[in-house]
């Protein structure tokens, strides 16, 4: 293993250090760049870093997101509408600054389609200061083909899991993942949830058990007591569709505050008291 | 034959790009699938729906005034068109609904573009007993408001759905967020030979119906298999279906006929073979239409079921090999042709297989005319006389189509 495969790695294993030390369960923010607008996806960014995030997600827009609900797909579009590319995503990654550990999240043919393929995105992607990738389409059959560009620049592909996923495939399956694990927490698609999954700490149990990467916990988390319910299960949790929706409720040259405030909110209710 | 090289893959072509939440449903399902067509129960049950309830065989039609107005020595229609609820969806929908009943689903989505295969899903779970939701795109919906109706008094619930082009992928995309949210209890009942593997070899299997009656047919009928056969290719379903059986007589020539819209150049189109390139859509690595950062077009063609911006996996490798040949007709192109099978042999085509029916002069100037060529006449017009009455086509200019002998052939 070269240094360079090592570096998306150890990032994003110190972010989850870090909240574990500090006693918290680690956040993730999921922006949709370009969205509401290109220009304010670097204040965005900065917002959520300055809030407490741990780790960022900046979402890389698509037309045909299929895994997920009203709140991501109408962002999309918004930032589809406004140009956004997946160099723009790039741009955005390099506004990060400090120790936060920034992955791209996006559906397989816009990072198929990049430049002359996906070599080309792993190199640009580590320069901007990428971890990793999350490809919500890319089951572990598909998934060699990312694998074997991504690992000579040091990115990772981080994997996500499901309720509905049998034993017999995570103990296949999980013992592969790098990073951290990602658990999606209900059977559905994205988007901000009154309750959490009832089954929940069962699901993260039977993965725990093939694993000792740190666990996180995404899809329908939105509220502060659905971080504080997931304390002690998961290590982290990844929040979406609610962070996009306080930025679109925030009046204009709020938004960033909004976000920061939520993140905060978030990163508190994740503390263990 | 061209075979997969591993379940699901079609040279580079097809495979399994779906949420995580899903895998474990289509391993499923190809599980169910498999052990059903290997049990004659299951066999002899689909056997006798296709007979007794779609009305199969269909007739395969000798369309001697077609033939000399296009140029051609003999045109062969499969009339699938005559297929209970007017179009070759049935076929898959019968079988697919027989399987989710096996399944122990009791809730079946689908999409629909043209609403064909929305009416043949709601139909197929009306006569079994199951909970049907159909997802159709605002925009198709408005253009094919008697097949909106038709679904209702089937017992359906069809749900509109607003977001993207509005058209047929729209309505892939919410049909797939659907199963992914309730995938315990319901079946995908996918149109056709797209989507992740197994829908494009199972749809394709239950499609092939159509070839083996054809062959046959045209056996009986000619003493010989046909030069060429030609069908229209949105998804692809009637096409693999009536290729199937002539995969491997290598000299016949397989033709598909994608939608031109209003012509490649002008980028208005749903020709995804002829004008797309590799890409990953709906679960499949194919070919499909798409801009420089891989978001997918949006499409135009006067028929919504075609309008489509990706094909099935299968196609996608026939034109790489070459074993099929794909070409696009225009929106005006396809009007001619729907016109042309009404005046000379009295059967209103569905505007998808008009397509097919617009590239027979182009056959013969292909092929020459003494060429036999078959053609998937893989529904009815009646679905689409609204959309032709409001181009202003109504009714056809009696003066392109001929009355009869030396009569000059329609012009697109």
């Amino acid at each position: 293993m070269t240094v360079a495969s090592r570096a998306g790695a150890e990032r994003i294993g110190r972010a989850f250090a870090r909240a574990k030390d500090e006693r918290r369960l680690a956040v993730a923010i999921y922006l949709t760049v370009g969205f509401p607008s290109r220009a304010e996806t670097g204040p965005l960014v900065v917002a959520a870093i300055d809030g407490g995030a741990d780790l960022v997600e900046l979402g890389v827009p698509f037309s045909d997101p299929l895994a997920d609900g009203a709140t991501v797909q109408r962002a999309s579009e918004r930032a589809l509408r406004e140009g956004t590319t997946l160099g723009d995503c790039l741009a955005a990654a390099r506004t990060a600054s400090g120790d936060v550990a920034i992955l791209l999240m996006g559906y397989a043919n816009p990072f198929l389609r990049y430049r002359r393929g996906l070599a080309d995105l792993a190199t640009d992607a580590a320069a901007a200061g990428v971890c990793g990738l999350i490809v919500p389409d890319l089951p572990a059959e598909e998934s060699a083909e990312f694998d074997d560009a991504l690992a000579p620049a040091g990115l990772l592909r981080i994997d996500l899991y499901a309720p509905t996923t049998p034993d017999a495939r995570l103990q296949r399956l999980v013992p592969r993942s790098r990073g951290f694990v990602y658990c999606v927490s209900l059977t559905g698609v994205t988007g901000a949830r009154t309750a959490l999954g009832a089954d929940v700490r069962d699901f993260v149990g039977r993965v725990r058990r093939h694993t000792a990467l740190p666990v996180a916990v995404g899809f329908g988390i939105s509220r502060p007591e659905h971080v504080a319910a997931l304390r002690g299960i998961a290590d982290g949790v990844i929040v979406g569709s609610a962070a996009l929706d306080a930025i679109a409720a925030a009046p204009e040259g709020r938004r960033a505050d909004a976000l920061r405030e939520l993140v905060a909110a978030l990163v508190a209710a994740g503390r263990s008291a | 034959m061209i075979a997969a090289a591993r379940p699901g893959r079609y040279g580079e072509f097809g495979g399994q790009y779906l949420p995580e939440t899903l895998m474990p449903a289509v391993a499923e399902l190809e599980a169910a699938w498999l052990a059903a067509r290997a049990e004659p129960g299951f066999q002899d049950e689909l056997a006798r729906l296709l007979r007794d309830w779609v009305g199969r065989p269909t007739p395969l039609t000798d369309a001697p005034r077609l033939a000399e107005a296009v140029g051609l020595s003999r045109v062969l229609l499969k009339r699938e068109d005559l297929a209970h609820t007017g179009a070759h969806k049935i076929n898959s929908a019968v079988g697919q609904a027989l399987l989710a009943k096996r399944m122990g689903k009791q809730r079946v989505v689908a999409e629909t573009g043209a609403g064909q295969h929305g009416v043949a899903s709601a139909a197929a779970c009306a006569l079994l007993g199951l909970e049907c939701v159909v997802y159709m795109g605002t925009v198709d919906a408005r253009r094919q408001q008697p097949n909106v109706f038709r679904m209702k008094l089937l017992g359906a619930e069809v749900r509109e759905v607003d977001a993207g082009s509005r058209t047929l992928k729209d309505a892939v995309n919410e049909a797939i967020r659907d199963w992914v949210t309730n995938v315990r209890t319901t079946y995908y009942l996918l149109g056709s030979a797209i989507g992740p593997h197994p829908y494009p070899a199972m749809v394709k299997d239950f499609q092939s119906v159509i070839g083996r009656e054809a062959r046959a047919q045209t056996l009986a009928l000619c003493g010989r298999l046909p030069d060429v056969v030609v069908a229209c290719v949105g998804g692809g379903s009637n096409a693999i279906g009536v290729w199937s059986a002539f995969l491997d007589d290598r000299a016949v020539k397989l033709r598909g006929v994608e939608a031109g819209g209003e012509g490649i150049a002008s980028g208005r189109h749903a020709a995804s073979i002829v004008g797309g390139s590799v890409g990953v859509l709906h679960g499949s690595r194919t070919l499909v239409l798409q801009d420089d950062e891989g978001q997918i077009r949006e499409t135009h063609s006067v028929s919504a079921g075609l309008d489509y911006p990706g094909v099935g996996p299968e196609h996608a490798l026939l034109a790489q090999s070459g074993r099929a040949e794909y070409v696009a007709r225009t929106d005006a192109e396809a009007l001619a042709g729907f016109a042309l099978l009404s005046r000379t042999e009295g059967i209103i085509p569905a505007l998808e297989p008009a397509h097919a029916i617009a590239d027979l002069r182009q056959v013969a100037l292909a092929l020459g005319r003494d060429t036999i060529a078959l053609v998937c006449l893989s529904g009815r017009g009646d679905k689409d006389l609204e959309v032709v009455m409001s181009r202003g086509a109504s009714p056809p200019d009696r003066g392109l189509v001929p009355g009869g002998r030396g009569t000059k052939p329609p012009d697109g």
